[in-house]
């Protein structure tokens, strides 16, 4: 039962020709709107194959990981080109090809809610090029102008009602030049996109037929599984490779890198009992001396307003407004370290020859998973390759490519035979690039009218760019931290406060950051919006009323923060018992806002109701865009009620989910969901953002409940449960 | 070598005793949508059914499973034809990244013959498998759905 999944395609054809029997129509389009962070690669571009039966294939680079946007995507081209969308179907292109192809998707990254939202021009133009190319062959063979013919649903009509289908004039299509004057359809003619499609990826996934990365089979395949020094920045000292070599089904036991040792065998069983069988003697390196405790006193250290601090957002003069302030309020409150746990653990294929290294894996960066392939096999980019497979979670996780360099580094071992590198559960429960931990002191300051004059938000903690991409920082600068806090831009601050400070007192730990599923925004939104409350609640004000007085200056924030308060019926009569709080931000170019209804029976919190709203500028798909807010609550509130992974003598805790729990159907509440697209020109994503609201929505209300404010997090730290 | 019956077919496959059953039917047998969550009966995405039981293979020796009808989710559709679970939840677009649907799929077909119309406790209950992605909420539906078709 040996297979290559579907899109290890070795026949792919450079340039404008034939594909296996259909028809490739390239595309050189220009770069699409500007990435949002500014070292970010160039946008992608797309290509469309129709094969003569009208099958439409729509070239995607994103990678799907559960988001949709593999449907989303297929149906902004399918929009433009008028086809048929029940012949659509999708191919990934393979980040070798993009190479050869001189980069012509451009980046392939997928993280940042960004896979609608930076790539719609383009792909859209691809779809729109396309039909154009296809109504030009058929009007040449008509002998008549493009402009008296009509495409629809895969079929072109001409003057004297001529008929013909894209399959049938696809060949000759592709013969013609790309057109670069594109013009796109307004949104608001839309027939396939916009609308609640269902996804193209689905009846696979019911069925046990869908292969992720666990699932890759080559010929002459063996298996690894593979143990990392438990301390992070810890190495391998010494390992006793004889006391297990009889085991059996053991081929071979590797050292992978400095820090891990794998051993290779016939099964991942046989593998995974002979490396829990291997001694091995780590070197710690003196990081065995952190624990949670000693990292929370080093970022306490940074919210002393004294300590020097990079600036996130700054208007007038937020000390002497505390100075002249007729009353402050202040609150400290911290975030923890949380997995992202993707159901499917870590995992990658490769074989490695002298001439060849080939990958098989679920990432969400094709492109850095094939740097990582070309520096840890040490062969040039054109014997290279990578072929994506669907991913069984990402959440951010799946951005990095640490397991693709320990797979062709153990492959490399074993020149000439397939390895399928697998961690373990507690593998990925102890060394993911975590959720950064934060604290934030948040000062505010009254007049004696009871007017906000300033705010003052002193982030202490961990940068993500420091692990993950220190050369995007900004002068030692980590502008990510900033999300949902800005003065402008696709994560500004949603308030207008006249004297204005956030800052950030960096404070790196050991243990290694990077983004996860709404990045810095699970937190800031927290520090912020429960803090709207504490200062409303200090001055006897509805929060709702008070957060408008802020808002005024930021209509797009306050119409989805209205939205979700009408929907939960704020400030009308509740059942007794029953609570509301509200929460909104700006983040990925959507506007957010979340809006709970819960109840308090001793320390069981039971949530009625939680209301998500988003204003992502277009909605290409609203049901899946439904899904994405419901499961980003399952995930936020996972996060607000059990997500923590605590550090004891240099290594985290957590294991398995036993010990770092998830929501289940039972705790999940009732999600309402409102999109409410407002047409801005610049897309907002829609993967990410409403995580952010979840959890002060419920937190707020929980104060509403009990007159208690709780600031450190996961609940289950006091005791709380999701009832 | 350990003697199984698995959907309906005989396979004799030579692993030790002790073997968790998910690694014997995804290694040893090749049938890869059971899958590998955790292995340690917390999250459910390697659910088959023993003799009809729900049953989360990762903690289960493969010794036990000799003698017993052993279905996984590619055993559940009969000639092509899909349950109408499996029908439910392409009605409903419950999937996102579809890890977990095989055990939940699993879970949930035991569910609707022990109980042909589950309440909504009767879901809570009985459901307790891990979804990162959140799809809860169409789950649910689709079980109700499935249960009234
Ligand atoms: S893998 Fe068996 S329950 Fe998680
Ligand atoms: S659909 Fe992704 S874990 Fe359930």
């Amino acid at each position: 039962m040996n297979f290559v999944p579907k899109m290890n395609r070795r026949s792919f054809v450079v340039g404008t020709a034939a594909v296996g029997g259909g028809l490739a129509l390239g595309f050189d389009l220009p770069l699409g709107p500007k990435a949002a962070h500014a070292a970010d690669a160039p946008e992608i571009g797309a290509w469309v194959v129709i094969k003569p039966d009208d099958t439409v294939v729509v070239r995607i680079v994103r990678s799907e990981m559960g988001q949709g946007t593999l449907t989303g995507l297929a149906q902004l081209v399918a929009e433009e080109l008028e086809c048929d969308w029940s012949k659509v179907t999708t191919e990934y292109p393979t980040p070798g090809q993009s190479v050869a192809r001189k980069r012509i998707w451009g980046a392939f990254s997928t993280g940042g809610s960004r896979g609608i939202r930076e790539s719609h021009e383009y792909v859209r133009k691809g779809g729109a090029a396309a039909r154009m190319m296809l109504i030009r062959a058929a009007a040449n063979e008509w002998k008549v102008e493009p402009g008296q013919c009509k495409a629809a649903a895969s079929v072109i009509t001409g003057p004297a009602g001529q008929r013909t289908t894209y399959g049938k004039v696809a060949e000759a299509a592709a013969k013609l030049e790309v057109p670069t004057d594109i013009k796109l359809k307004d949104p608001k003619d839309w027939k396939i996109a916009g609308k609640p499609l269902k996804r193209l990826d689905t009846k696979d996934k019911t069925t046990g037929t869908t292969v992720y990365g666990i699932d890759v089979k080559v010929a002459g395949m063996l298996n690894a599984s593979i143990k990392q020094c438990p301390v992070f920045g810890g190495k391998v000292k010494s390992f006793d490779a004889a006391k297990v070599a009889g085991m059996p089904g053991v081929k071979k036991v590797v050292q992978v890198g400095d820090n891990a040792m794998a051993v290779v065998a016939d099964t991942f069983w046989h593998a995974k009992t002979a490396l829990d069988a291997l001694p091995i003697v780590w070197d710690t390196v003196g990081n065995e001396k952190h624990n949670s405790a000693s990292i929370a006193k080093f970022l306490e250290t940074g919210l002393d307003p004294e300590q020097p601090a990079f600036i996130g957002n700054q208007n007038g003069d937020v000390k002497g407004a505390i100075k002249a302030a007729a009353k402050t309020v202040e609150a400290v409150y911290s975030y923890p370290y949380q997995n992202h746990a993707p159901m499917e653990p870590m995992n990658a294929t490769a074989l490695y020859t002298a001439d060849k290294c080939e990958v098989w894996c679920g990432t969400q960066d094709g492109e850095a998973a094939l740097a990582a392939t070309i520096s840890a096999s040490g062969l040039p980019a054109a014997k290279c390759e990578v072929y994506k497979v669907m991913l069984g979670g990402g959440f951010g996780r799946r951005g990095r490519v640490d397991y693709v360099t320990q797979a062709v580094n153990i492959a490399k071992q074993m020149p000439g035979t397939p390895v399928k590198m697998l961690w373990t559960r507690e593998e990925d429960m102890q060394h993911c690039f975590y959720h950064p931990i934060t604290m934030a002191k948040m000062v505010g300051a009254f007049d004696k009218d009871n007017n906000l004059t300033g705010l003052h938000m002193r982030i202490s903690g961990q940068s993500i760019l420091a692990t993950v991409f220190p050369a995007r920082m900004d002068n030692g600068k980590d502008p990510v931290t900033f999300q949902g806090l800005n003065p402008s831009g696709e994560t500004a601050f949603g308030y207008s406060v006249p004297n204005l400070l956030i800052d950030h007192a960096m404070r790196n730990p050991h243990v290694p950051a990077g983004f996860w599923r709404g990045v810095n925004v699970n937190h800031n939104a927290i520090y912020v919006e429960c803090f709207m409350d504490e200062l409303a609640h200090s001055i006897g004000v509805d929060a709702l009323e008070f957060r408008r007085k802020l808002m005024t200056k930021h209509p797009k924030n306050l119409a989805v923060l209205e939205a979700v308060a009408k929907k939960i019926g704020w400030g009308e009569k509740k059942p007794a018992g029953h609570f509301l709080g509200l929460s909104h931000m700006m983040a990925f170019g959507s506007y957010v806002a979340g809006a709970a209804e819960i109840s308090v029976v001793g320390d069981k919190i039971k949530v009625h109701k939680l209301i998500g709203a988003t204003d992502p500028g277009q909605a290409v798909n609203p049901a899946q865009i439904e899904r994405q807010v419901a499961g980003s609550f399952v995930y936020g509130l996972s996060a607000l009620f059990y997500g923590e992974c605590t550090v004891k003598d240099g290594y985290i805790e957590q294991t398995n989910f036993d010990t770092y729990p998830s929501l289940r159907i039972a705790e999940m509440p009732p999600v309402e969901s409102i999109c409410m697209p407002s047409g801005h020109a610049v897309w907002g994503g829609v993967g990410e953002p409403t995580i952010l609201v979840a959890a002060p929505a419920v937190m707020n209300a929980y104060f509403q409940a009990t007159g208690k404010r709780i600031r450190s997090f996961p609940l289950k730290n006091h005791k709380l449960q999701i009832a | 070598m350990i003697h199984l019956t698995i959907n309906g077919k005989g396979v004799d496959i030579d692993v030790d005793p002790s073997t968790p059953l998910l690694w014997a039917i995804r290694e040893n047998v090749g049938l890869t949508g059971t899958k590998y969550g955790c292995g340690i009966a917390q999250c459910g995405a390697c659910t088959v059914h023993i003799d009809g039981a729900a049953t989360r293979s990762c903690s289960f020796p493969v010794s036990a499973a000799v003698g017993k009808q052993i279905t996984t989710i590619e055993g559940l559709a009969q000639n092509g034809v899909l349950t109408k679970v499996q029908q439910a939840w392409i009605e409903h677009d419950v999937p996102q990244c579809g890890y977990c649907q095989s055990g939940m799929i699993m879970a949930v077909t035991e569910l609707l013959k022990s109980k042909p119309k589950p309440t909504d406790a009767d879901i809570d209950n009985a459901i307790t498998n891990i979804c990162r992605c959140g799809t809860f909420q169409q789950v649910r539906a689709a079980i109700h759905a499935a249960a009234n078709a």
